[in-house]
């Protein structure tokens, strides 16, 4: 496995990168929601299945490269909304656990609507195909996709970092993750925080679907649902109370599984996702609030 | 609690389930399918109640329990000229050892107990959200494996020959055995201390009582008992690893909180209410009377109603159809009742 890593070339790495911002956002799209509502969002995976096929039909029915991302950028903040109302809302106030369930039944009925309604075999999204064809940069070949995703992660993180930290809102919206409770005793709204999460959220899965829907060419009803679980690892690995480290953590796990599968030989890389989680669970043991997170996290004392 | 007000805690399980096999007995013999699939998801969702119940912490790793348990019981008792057929990796003593039904159940038990008692050393450590995506790893991990190496098993092929020894009988003793199981360890002093520490870990430590130990017993029974139900289906059906991952996992852990996390009857009831729903819309894909009303449903309806119904019961009822209660005789002054409350966290 060592020497694995003697083959690693730069259309690899830049590979890694690419998975790893696309990793990111999906990281932040799960942190802000957790931070606000204190749910880990299982159902993320489907949004961006559903974003993934809204490009597929839009490449079925001919449109225009643009009017298909605006499609499914519809769609996605359409489901996301649709979710918080119908499902958020109502269990907003009951435990973590009935939450997280509560989610993984959206992801079931969401991918069980997208099996009803598309089939199992999945629908083409051909359109942005011609982005996996590679960049000359200086002799190395890059896959347009590596360079895109990766500049639009980082571009999309840095707008959301002035949000954070620029506007009412972001203001609003750190709060609210500190201290719920208190956030809404000093005057911040906590619907609006709550759909400003929830909204944002959307966007970066929306954007996620576009990325992850050039390289995995089919869309299937499982769709997005392996990626989102190693996303929730690394959020998990990087520290959930708060957005960079669950970035840092999204970006790790991503740029990990990118690198190790693009260097493994085939019989070892089926075992990716083993490496994968046995290292995962090797750093909770060892730090079980997060690889990036500050202090030894306060256990109550009662 | 007097010994004869205690005692539908234990009988409405053990009747419910001795109800869906002399149901399955009286229907035709496709139909019969449906109810053997239903008693194996009964004894599923047991074997998780019996650490999620008792300690309150969500486990996502017990799929991979019910996985080694059937690995165990199919390699065991698959006839060997035919596991050099359909599993040509597989190591030669594997090849060569065979045992009977009985055995080969009481071995998945013991290899599922064994194996999370091994992955429960360091992991009963973690809690919270960390606990959660660790087991999550034991899953995605042991999935992985078994789907790749073929010295252990089928591979990436089905359990296609072992013989279906599972009829209804079988099922419904072995969904009783695990309602027992789980109903004599919570009457036991280690499940109360596990309960205790659930409700209020700082408490429950100053009592001088070791979550961390609690937690692994727990872990390791419901491993067993997630072993023992892996070993039943594979005598029922040609199992597969992929049809042992994550679907089931959420499947089966919705059966639990929508009946209730909290109670054993919690468990029993919302196996059968879900798998129940499930199993009619999905003979319904092919045609069944109901009442002299012929209904045929598209294909995939029944995981669309599963779906809705488990985030309506979740909305409607957050603990749960049975909200974490046992059944038990009405006391004199119904108001003491607060103490079973079930109460999940992360």
């Amino acid at each position: 496995m060592i020497l694995a890593f003697l083959n690693l070339t730069w259309p690899t790495f830049a590979n890694g990168l690419a998975l790893g911002g696309v990793y990111a956002l999906m990281a932040v799209g799960i942190g802000l929601v957790f931070g606000v509502l204190r749910l880990v969002n299982f159902a993320y995976g489907q949004l961006i299945m559903g974003g993934a096929f809204a490009l597929a039909y839009g490449s079925q029915w001919g449109f225009a490269n643009w009017a298909s991302i605006l499609f499914c950028f519809g769609v996605v903040l359409g489901l996301s909304v649709l979710m918080d109302w119908l499902v958020f809302r109502p269990l907003r106030t009951h435990s973590p656990a009935v939450m997280l369930v509560a989610t993984f039944a959206v992801a079931f009925l969401l991918q069980s609507i997208a099996l009803l309604a598309f089939g199992p075999l999945g629908k083409s999204a051909g359109q942005l195909a011609i982005l996996n064809a590679p960049w000359d940069i200086g002799g190395v070949f890059i896959k347009k996709i590596a360079v895109i995703a990766f500049a639009t992660a980082v571009g999309c993180l840095a707008i959301l970092q002035l949000l954070l930290t620029r506007t009412p809102l972001g203001l609003h919206m750190r709060a609210a993750a500190m201290d719920f409770r208190t956030a809404r005793l000093l005057g911040v709204r906590a619907n609006w925080v709550i759909s400003g999460a929830v909204i944002v959220s959307g966007l970066f899965a929306a954007v996620s679907a576009v990325m992850l829907s050039v390289t995995e060419l089919t869309v299937t009803p499982s769709f997005g649902t392996q990626d989102t679980i190693l996303v929730l690892a690394g959020v998990v690995l990087g520290g959930l109370n708060r957005p960079i480290p669950a970035t840092l953590g999204g970006f790790a796990i991503g740029f990990a599984s990118g690198i190790l599968g693009g260097v493994l030989p085939s019989n070892q890389s089926q075992y990716l996702p083993s490496f994968l989680f046995a290292a995962v669970i090797v750093v909770l043991l060892v730090r079980p609030n997060g690889l990036f997170a500050r202090g030894g996290g306060a256990v109550e004392r009662v | 609690m007097s010994l004869v007000r205690r005692v539908p805690e234990f009988l409405a399980p053990a009747l419910l389930i001795l109800a869906t096999a002399l149901l399955g007995l009286a229907v035709s013999n496709y139909l019969q399918a449906y109810f053997l699939d239903t008693l194996i998801k009964v004894a599923i969702v047991v074997a998780l109640y019996v650490f999620i119940g008792n300690s309150g912490v969500l486990s996502f790793g017990h799929m991979s329990f019910v996985a080694v348990g059937a690995w165990t019981a199919g390699v065991l008792t698959t006839p060997e000229e035919q596991k050099r057929l359909i599993m040509p990796g597989l190591a030669h003593f594997l090849v060569t050892t065979n045992v009977g039904n009985a055995a080969s159940l009481a071995l998945a038990a013991l290899v599922g107990g064994f194996f999370a008692l091994v992955v429960g050393l360091p992991l009963m450590r973690l809690s919270g959200l960390a606990a959660g995506i660790a087991t999550f790893g034991v899953l995605e991990i042991t999935n992985n494996v078994l789907t790749y190496e073929q010295r252990i098993g089928p591979g990436l092929n089905t359990f296609s020959s072992v013989p279906a020894t599972t009829g209804i009988w079988q099922a419904a003793i072995g969904g009783l055995i695990c309602v027992a199981v789980a109903y004599g360890y919570q009457r036991t002093r280690f499940s109360r201390m596990l309960r205790a520490g659930r409700e209020d870990p700082a408490a429950a430590a100053a009592a001088g009582i070791s979550i961390y130990r609690q937690r692994l017993l727990a872990f390791a029974l419901s491993g067993g008992l997630a072993g023992f139900a892996g070993g039943l289906y594979v005598h029922l059906q040609p199992l597969g690893a992929s049809g042992l991952s994550l679907d089931l996992t959420f499947i089966t852990l919705a059966m639990l909180v929508v009946g209730g996390s909290g109670s054993l009857l919690g468990a029993v009831v919302g196996a059968l209410a879900l798998n129940g729903l499930f199993s009619f819309f999905s003979a319904a894909t092919n045609t069944v009377d109901v009442f002299g009303w012929s209904l045929t449903v598209p294909s995939g309806t029944a995981e669309l109603s599963l779906g809705a119904l488990m985030a309506i019961v979740l909305i409607l009822r957050p603990n749960g159809l049975t909200g974490g209660r046992e059944l038990s005789l009405p006391r004199r002054r119904a108001a003491a009742d607060l103490s079973e409350k079930a109460r999940v966290t992360t």
